[in-house]
């Protein structure tokens, strides 16, 4: 987990949950711009993954509690990707909105594991 | 075909698809964390963990009542919500007054702060929601909802 990726990746979160939040309760379905932020949001938190399985090799361990960070992390990449597939299923300005409350929630569990990996048990 | 029954609830719509993803979240995130703590350290507060096992079983059939169809499912939906619902004011209540019972958290410790009060709000939503979409007599299926929306 690397500290500055994790706020721009809970910016970037906060923004297109905004966004989408936005265009949902305007009355649109989910369009390009809705569900490319959420798979933007998908794909920073695989990167994320990446570099928190890869980070003890570089002697950036994390402080906090392993097993609670994984549960975490794997719940928050379930999240984008099954709104994405509600919202290619159902195409009202309803999924729209969920795009936007997936990504509010990323916004929360990326802080929360920040936390874990920073500083629990300091 | 599913099992025939006296009444008919028609599928969940409109601004109920989105308490319904917000129920699957916090059941997800109570799953999650109850997970944790009883690989971890259930022996240090058995009955508050056993507690969180508990709220994380009942969000789950919670969300999945709100889903399913037919007059039972309402029925349980109602019986999850409250038992959610009086789960939150109880243990938030003592966790206020008698913080040392439940020295570790739970996803209904002080009204669920710790998840941003939504276990305190979304049980009044759901139950509004379910006030408000009662199950229909089978066969007036095509009759229009109330509050079904595109």
């Amino acid at each position: 987990m690397i500290e500055w990726f994790a706020y721009a990746q809970i910016a970037v979160a906060v923004l297109a949950g905004v966004l989408c939040l936005i265009v949902g309760f305007s009355g649109r379905t989910p369009n390009d711009y809705t569900l490319g932020a959420t798979a933007l949001v998908e794909l920073l938190l695989i990167i994320q993954f990446v570099v928190a399985l890869l980070s003890p090799a570089f002697g950036n361990n994390a402080r906090g509690d392993l097993l609670e960070f994984y549960v975490y992390a794997v719940s928050a990449l379930l999240l984008p990707a099954a709104a994405v597939f509600w919202a290619l299923i159902d195409r009202t300005k309803w999924s729209t909105v969920i795009l936007g409350v997936a990504c509010l929630a990323i916004a929360v569990m990326v802080f929360r594991m920040n936390e874990i990996w920073l500083y629990q048990n300091v | 075909m599913p099992t025939p029954s006296a009444t008919q609830r028609p599928r969940i719509a409109g601004v109920g698809r989105v308490l319904v993803v917000v129920y699957a979240i916090l059941a997800l995130g109570a799953f999650g964390r109850s997970l944790v703590q009883i690989i971890q350290q259930f022996d240090q507060a058995p009955l508050a963990y056993t507690l969180s096992a508990v709220s994380a079983a009942v969000y789950i059939v919670a969300t999945v009542a709100l889903v399913a169809r037919g007059a039972i499912w309402y029925r349980i939906a109602w019986i999850t919500i409250t038992f959610e619902m009086i789960g939150v004011l109880v243990v938030g209540t003592l966790s206020v007054v008698a913080p040392e019972l439940f020295a570790h958290a739970s996803v209904w410790s002080y009204y669920g702060v710790g998840y941003l009060f939504i276990p305190l709000v979304l049980p009044v939503l759901g139950m509004l929601w379910l006030s408000k979409h009662r199950p229909v007599p089978a066969g007036v299926e095509g009759a229009p909802v109330e509050g079904a929306s595109r």
